[in-house]
């Protein structure tokens, strides 16, 4: 793997970890309000400062990463089940099945970046769970795009042809032939996507349409910290910083991994 | 030559119709009476809610209710506000130029930026000029627009003060970092996009050719690979420009600047349907004709794509 994507991984493991071990490496609840503390700049008692109602930004910065990181997980959870299946099958059946579902994805697609997340946000209300439906649901195009294309390649090979002059059932080919064939490409997506994932959710956040104060997620943070520039910069950078940081170490990563698992480009470095 | 195009025009035709279907069921996808839904919780006399019932046309059968909305949608009527009882039409067309100031500016920001920067790149392929842009690119790649906008207000607004952290539409200077923030993510795009075509095109045989028929590599960069190179870029430009609008929702937000961007999130906020309506429905149609366009004049620019 290149060196890049060595830096994503670290990265990524570095803020997942934190994360995970929020509760021990917290320094109190998120939640604690110390209206005599407020303002504090970045210092050994509060590293990362705190807020304008004395909230510690390091314990908010490290809940707050579980929520962000977590949006970019349940959204390609359910934007890659969803989209392989269909495109799967699609792709599979072909006919009017394919046609349905290609205009299907065609209508989806033509709502630009977060636009299709906002219309799923406008109709099923505010709410960071609802943000997490909204955007796994706006990358379902992506995901049947791409799986339909595979499986119109992979079908004509010889062995399914083979597999299914054996009898196997329609179900067998899906599953057991065609699928783990067409897994590299997709685990691209989904580790690029979720980097995506993450900028969508924290940009609805931001807009006030995600998660709710006072419980602390990254692009919520940033968005109340931004009326307190002048006073207190560290109440925006820091959630802001993490955002970035773990976008970066995926798209790091996923750029490597796609170097990897790209015959083309392990032939360019054997030369 | 024209089965194509026709083709092509339908399937656009297709998608549009489609487009209008999914925000005419916004609506009705609600979970809910639709109408309570965007009455909120004041209090709703039984005679509000029928009369916005019979304003919004939902007494009707559904299908009835479909073929107004496209009917009006086509007449250019996108129905009135529930909150400010104007014509949304007019509400989009007061907006939309501030937005477009935005879009135009910000791509020639992204084009300024990512083109050079993309070819240099391309130019210095594993060198540590190109290392250098390509940390550059990723990195504006994954900064979320509202973070670098932050920092580009605490940098030239809050420590410098020499630009505005917020905009009215009229002033040029409140332009300049709402189009640099929403120009920079682009340039990445850009860069990382020109890097690539460029490199593919430096491989190919027809260089080789020029430089072994005497031109000078001025020449063969400038007449043969750029062109050439630049062509996919140019395709994709004309669709990040619909990104660019999209983009709008949350700079629009971050800067208090007026747009359409700005009038979707709070739309979305207040509940306000036939604006979150009108507005998607604009944003759809405009990237399902500009990606018609670019496909229309792919195919008269190469034969091949129309003989497929």
């Amino acid at each position: 793997m290149q060196p890049g994507g060595w830096i994503g991984l670290c990265l990524l493991l570095l803020l997942g970890g934190m994360a995970l071990m929020a509760p021990r490496l917290a320094l109190q609840s998120p939640l604690v309000v110390e209206p005599g503390a407020a303002f504090t700049p970045p210092g050994p008692e509060h590293w990362m400062g705190t807020d304008n109602f004395g909230r510690d930004v390091w314990s908010r910065f490290l809940y707050g990463g579980r929520i962000s990181l977590m949006v970019g997980v349940i959204a390609m959870a359910i934007s890659a089940t969803t989209g392989t299946l269909l495109g799967v099958v699609a792709g599979y059946y072909g006919g009017k099945v394919d046609s349905l579902l290609s205009w299907i994805t065609e209508v989806l697609q033509a709502f630009p970046g977060i636009l299709l997340a906002l219309v799923i946000i406008a109709i099923l209300g505010s709410g960071i769970f609802n943000v997490m439906v909204a955007v796994g649901i706006a990358s379902i195009p992506s995901f049947m795009r791409l799986s339909r294309g595979q499986v119109l390649r992979v079908k004509e090979f010889g062995y399914i042809e083979a597999a299914r002059s054996l009898g196997a059932s329609d179900a067998r080919v899906l599953f057991r032939h065609i699928l783990p064939n067409i897994l590299r490409p997709l685990l691209v997506l989904v580790t690029l996507g979720m980097g995506g994932a993450i900028l969508e959710g924290a940009s609805l956040s931001f807009l006030g349409l995600g998660a709710q104060p006072p419980d602390p997620e990254w692009g919520a943070m940033l968005s109340a910290g931004r009326a307190f520039l002048s006073r207190g910069w560290w109440i925006a950078v820091f959630p802001g910083l993490g955002i970035f940081l773990a976008v970066l170490g995926i798209n790091l990563f996923g750029d490597a991994i796609g170097d990897l698992l790209d015959p083309r480009s392990q032939n360019q470095n054997n030369r | 030559m024209w089965q194509y195009l026709g083709r092509r025009l339908l399937v656009s035709l297709a998608v549009l119709l489609g487009v209008s279907a999914l925000t005419f069921s916004m609506l009705h996808l609600v979970p809910g009476d639709p109408v309570h839904a965007m009455l909120g919780r004041q209090a709703v006399t039984a005679e509000r809610a029928e009369e916005l019932r019979a304003q919004l046309g939902l007494n009707d059968p559904l299908p009835v209710q479909y073929a107004n909305y496209l009917t009006k949608a086509l007449r250019g009527d996108l129905g009135r506000s529930i909150r400010s009882n104007r014509p949304v039409a007019s509400m989009i067309a007061e907006q939309l130029p501030s937005t477009l100031m935005l879009a135009a500016a910000s791509m020639i920001v992204a084009i300024a930026i990512g083109v050079p920067l993309g070819s240099l790149a391309a130019l210095q392929q594993n060198r540590w000029t190109d290392t250098l842009i390509m940390i550059g690119a990723i990195s504006g790649v994954s900064i979320p627009s509202f973070f670098l906008a932050l920092l580009l207000i605490l940098l030239f607004s809050v420590s410098l003060g020499w630009l505005p952290g917020t905009a009215s539409t009229n002033d040029l200077r409140g332009l300049v970092l709402p189009a640099l923030t929403l120009g920079l993510g682009e340039a990445a795009v850009i860069t990382r996009l020109v890097r690539a075509s460029l490199l593919e095109v430096l491989h190919q045989p027809y260089l080789w050719t020029a430089r072994a028929k005497g031109a000078d590599e001025k020449r063969v960069l400038w007449e043969h690979a750029f062109r050439n190179a630049l062509i996919p870029v140019v395709t994709m430009l004309s669709l990040q420009l619909v990104y660019l609008l999209a983009g709008s929702v949350v700079i629009e937000n971050i800067f208090a600047r007026q747009g359409i961007g700005r009038l979707a999130v709070t739309a979305i906020q207040n509940r306000d349907f036939p604006l979150v309506q009108g507005v998607v429905l604009l944003i759809a149609t405009t990237y399902v004709a500009i990606n018609t366009l670019t496909d229309l004049s792919y195919a008269v620019l190469d034969p091949r794509i129309r003989l497929k």
